[in-house]
């Protein structure tokens, strides 16, 4: 039987960043998608600070830990404020309709 | 032995949602595999004595996040198949880089110690320990208080753009305006005029102002 070390919860929130990464570059034109893959990346990152935090008892990544989950909150309110407004202008959400400053 | 178990349960939740959010072709699906994956870590971190962060994500993800994606979900109107048109193109690509990301963050954390060392601050652990909640709290409020107020900032900042973004005045309804109504002049409001007989009371030079040539 396994003993959890600080390695299986890098190692699983290395395989959760790997996940999110993967649906963004699968879902590449879904723009909610991925805002949702983001998320996970953002877990990802939580899960490491806060097993970091557990094996050195050091509470300064559960702080940490605090405000990511306040950012990606104020990060989520943003964008999804900007879906809408691009839906509402453009008729879609494809990443691909957002090319009005090309070249 | 229970620990274990239960590391090994969530994580297995996590992975399987995070699967859910990358592959899942409705997003509906998407946002229910999100869900698992937060039930699961807020489990995990409750299990790696986090215990006010893992409700804290509770509340945040599964009753603000989660409803926040449905609710854009079900206002706008798309096609998302047609979104994930031509995805396979992508896949030899996203498998490889992916997959090497991965194999190299776990080879790079594979039987490592990591020099943990002396735990900084070891009054907080143990059977002595304050509650978690108890703890953060001692922390959050002395030596992180300014982070704690940029991070209150932020979120109003946040809340600010959001409504600033999508708001928009409308312009198919009657509404009052009492500034409107109260600066309204005379002389934008009402024409003196004197016709002369068989003239009308709409003369040639108020053609334009919401009169029609000719009309009498």
């Amino acid at each position: 039987m396994l003993h959890i070390t600080l390695a299986h919860v890098l190692t699983l929130s290395s395989l959760l960043l790997s996940l999110g990464v993967a649906g963004m570059v699968l879902n590449r034109r879904n723009i909610i998608a991925i805002l949702m893959c983001l998320e996970l990346v953002l877990l990802a990152v939580s899960i490491n600070l806060i097993g970091t935090a557990h094996f050195r008892a050091d509470l300064g990544g559960q702080v940490f830990s605090f405000f990511i989950l306040t950012v990606a909150a104020a990060e989520l309110a943003i964008g999804l404020a900007i879906v809408t407004l691009f839906f509402r202008n453009r008729g879609t959400i494809n990443i691909d309709a957002a090319d009005m400053m090309k070249g | 032995m229970i620990p274990d178990l239960l590391f090994l349960l969530f994580s297995a939740g996590i992975l399987a949602g995070g699967a859910l959010v990358a592959v899942g072709k409705n997003p509906m699906v998407g946002i229910l595999g999100m869900l698992l994956a937060f039930l699961n870590a807020s489990g995990l971190f409750i299990l790696l004595g986090a215990e006010f962060l893992g409700l804290l994500i509770i509340m945040v993800y599964v009753g603000a996040v989660a409803v926040m994606f449905l609710f854009v979900l079900m206002t706008i109107d798309i096609d998302f198949a047609a979104l994930r048109e031509g995805w396979a193109n992508y896949l030899p690509v996203g498998v490889l880089t992916v997959g090497g990301l991965a194999t190299l963050l776990i080879l790079a954390v594979q039987g490592q110690n990591f020099n943990l060392g002396t735990p900084v601050a070891p009054e907080l652990l143990g059977a002595e320990a304050p509650q978690n909640i108890v703890a953060l709290g001692q922390v959050l409020f002395t030596q992180y208080a300014v982070p704690f107020q940029v991070a209150g900032l932020l979120l109003l900042v946040a809340m600010v753009g959001a409504i600033g973004l999508t708001h928009r005045p409308r312009t198919d309804i009657k509404r009052q305006d009492v500034g409107q109504q109260v600066n309204r002049k005379r002389t934008e409001a009402m024409v003196l005029t004197n016709p002369k007989t068989g003239q009308g009371a709409f003369p040639d030079h108020w053609v334009g102002k919401g009169v029609k040539k000719g009309q009498k």
